[in-house]
């Protein structure tokens, strides 16, 4: 079921219930002195579990700040972030990266795969880290989510040795590679052509839906929005 | 299982491959000058010390001294009647009297010294000798062949002639080399030794070469009572010369020697400081020198890693956003110090022995201090670990900096295009 949020609802963030993501009032500052700027003025989020939910608005509005903010990859200056229902704001950087390990899975708009590593060793790579399958099984379940993207046969070909639409695949099979609860889509699909971008959303929907994680994705591309099943519009760093 | 920071730093080590082969020349070339020029230096070292214990032997006992305390009083007062308050032992100028008055006694109380293998008694005294080319001046050591040979390598140093001939031969004597050269004396030629108007006849049983020209120029061995008789020095020893088990313990040894005999012992340490500080100095000297070879390799090390890390940024963002943590991108960029490191110490340790090996066969006449017609090298595991360890020092030094520059990065920065 699809719904179009175009306000803030403090309510239904401060509930909470069933909520992968939930943020309360982020606050963000950008540059120094005389540059400095906000970003991010009180922004209230939440994504529930099997949920698609854009974030749309013109550059510049902090879209993408909110991401990497619910992505642990960056702090707030103020407010506070909870992923399944752990405050993860304000933490020490190993417990964030421990977080990101475990439950966050990205996909950025410049893929931003290992160009030295093959596809299967780019899916792998998270897995390595998380130590939680071992060598056999790593392999299989990249095989597996290669194999689900429609890479099957592409297993061993290095980053360089795909087109840009595989290597998008690729990096939407790596973020899936932990079974995250929440995956992070920085305009997955801002870089392919039509055809590709609807074959990686319909691949990153898919998936998640399967298996019953929440996907944020920051998007200009108002098609991709609509098929979302929440989208919410920012605008001076605040949704509206 | 490989670990996931090995396996990517081995990746990475192939994104600037020939960078990273030029910083992996250097540390193998410096690593293998480095061991190389320890070797020769080390090597010419210890054969000279080698050269100079069997000749001199490792502890030379000469002059005895007399005792030098001597007390001085003071703090008196009406008090404690004009007696003095206290007194204070103190050491001043020794006084020597020349030689060894009772060689006897003064061996027997060395060889109780556990580090002790020999001791032979030295009468010395400086002779005219002549020959019928001329004459010129010699130095007469009367010696006790068996002790001698104890003491020193004079068995080995014979190069014409027999100890035999000598031992059995009463006016049998033992000419260096070069004297014998100069006074165009050979095996079983006669020559007279004059002192103090008195002129004997001696026979050559034997020519030695120490390899030590001072040496091999001037002296001349004679049998201890033919010295004695000559020199006119019935009693006594000019000096005696101690042969050590472990010849690194000579300092030790003269020092308690010299408590327990009262007379100057001098260990070789002492004697040939010298030449032990030329040594040294162009041992070290040679060490800076080659190191600079070690520290650009590390330059270039710290280069290729410095552009490294901004070459891959985005890899270290995405790294980051998959739970690598600031402690894993460190790890990444110094494992990639530690396999060139590995590879260049390795690679240099056999480039190192092979030079030391090929050096070793360098024809080259040496007379002087010592007498060689090839390098001479030593084959130490110190100059090994030393290189290794200077290598290590300046790599891990070199990829620190980077390594921690790149943990240092913010992967929101990065992903947001604000980083570096």
């Amino acid at each position: 079921m699809k719904t179009t949020d175009t306000t803030t609802t403090p309510a239904a963030a401060n509930t909470g219930e069933g909520a992968v993501i939930r943020c309360e009032n982020l606050q963000r500052f950008l540059g120094k002195d005389e540059g400095r700027v906000q970003v991010l003025r009180g922004v209230t989020f939440e994504a529930k579990r099997g949920q698609v939910c854009a974030i749309v608005g013109p550059s510049g509005c902090g879209k993408s700040t909110l991401l990497y903010q619910l992505g642990l990859l960056d702090q707030p200056d103020a407010g506070s972030i909870w992923i399944d229902g752990e405050l993860m704001s304000n933490t020490s950087d190993d417990l964030r990266t421990a977080a990101r390990s475990r439950h966050i899975g990205f996909v950025f708009q410049f893929h931003f795969l290992m160009l030295e590593f093959s596809a299967l060793d780019n899916v792998m790579m998270p897995m390595r880290k998380l130590g939680r399958l071992g060598p056999v099984e790593m392999e299989a379940r990249a095989k597996l989510l290669l194999d689900a993207v429609g890479l099957g046969q592409k297993t061993h070909r290095l980053g360089t040795q795909l087109s840009g639409g595989e290597q998008q695949r690729v990096a939407v099979a790596r973020a899936l590679a932990n079974e995250p609860s929440l995956i992070l889509a920085d305009e997955p699909t801002g870089n392919l052509d039509a055809a590709n971008s609807t074959l990686v959303f319909d691949l990153l929907a898919r998936l998640a839906k399967e298996n019953n994680q929440a996907v944020v994705l920051v998007t200009h591309n108002p098609e991709i929005a609509q098929r979302c099943d929440v989208v919410r519009a920012m605008k001076d760093g605040l949704f509206v | 299982m490989m670990s996931p920071n090995l396996r990517i730093a081995l990746r990475f080590l192939t994104a600037r491959k020939r960078s990273m082969f030029m910083s992996l020349t250097g540390i193998v070339f410096g690593v293998g000058f480095f061991i190389v020029t320890q070797a020769q230096t080390s090597g010419f070292e210890q054969f000279f010390i080698k050269t100079i214990l069997g000749t001199n032997g490792a502890i030379r006992i000469q002059d005895k001294f007399q005792p030098s305390l001597f007390t001085m009083r003071g703090g008196e007062s009406e008090a404690n009647e004009g007696k003095p308050g206290f007194s204070i032992e103190a050491e001043s100028s020794r006084k020597y009297v020349e030689g060894v008055e009772d060689p006897a006694r003064i061996s027997e109380a060395v060889r109780r010294f556990g580090n002790v293998s020999g001791v032979s008694t030295v009468v010395q005294g400086i002779v005219n000798l002549v020959t019928d080319v001329g004459t010129g001046d010699a130095r007469v050591y009367g010696i006790q062949l068996d002790d001698h040979l104890a003491v020193s390598d004079l068995g080995t140093q014979i190069i014409r002639g027999s100890l035999a001939d000598y031992r059995e031969t009463p006016n049998g004597s033992l000419v260096g080399s070069v004297l014998a050269q100069r006074e165009n004396l050979r095996v079983g030629d006669g020559y007279m030794l004059e002192v103090g108007g008195q002129m004997r006849r001696y026979r050559v049983s034997a020519i030695y070469e120490t390899g030590v020209s001072d040496i091999d120029r001037v002296r001349v061995y004679l049998h201890l009572s033919e010295a004695r008789s000559l020199l006119k020095k019935p009693i006594g020893a000019s000096f005696l010369q101690v042969n050590l088990f472990d010849r690194d313990r000579a300092r030790e040894d003269a020092r308690s020697m010299e408590v327990v005999i009262g007379h100057a012992v001098s260990p070789w340490q002492a004697r040939e400081k010298t030449w032990l500080a030329v040594f040294s100095a162009l041992r070290f000297s040679s060490a800076i020198t080659v190191s600079t070879i070690i520290l650009i390799s590390g330059l270039g090390m710290f280069n290729t890693l410095a552009m490294l890390v901004i070459e891959k940024t985005k890899d270290i963002a995405i790294l980051r956003s998959m739970g690598y943590t600031r402690t894993d991108i460190t790890r990444i960029f110094l494992w990639q110090g530690v396999l060139v490191l590995i590879g260049g110490v390795v690679l240099g340790w056999v480039f190192g022995a092979l030079a030391t090996y090929g050096v070793s066969k360098i024809p080259i006449r040496i007379r002087g201090i010592f007498t060689s017609d090839s390098f001479v090298v030593s084959w130490q595991w110190e100059h090994y670990a030393a290189a290794g360890i200077i290598a290590a020092a300046v790599v891990l030094a070199a990829s620190w900096i980077p390594a921690r520059r790149a943990a240092r990065l913010e992967p929101g920065d990065v992903v947001r295009g604000t980083a570096l």
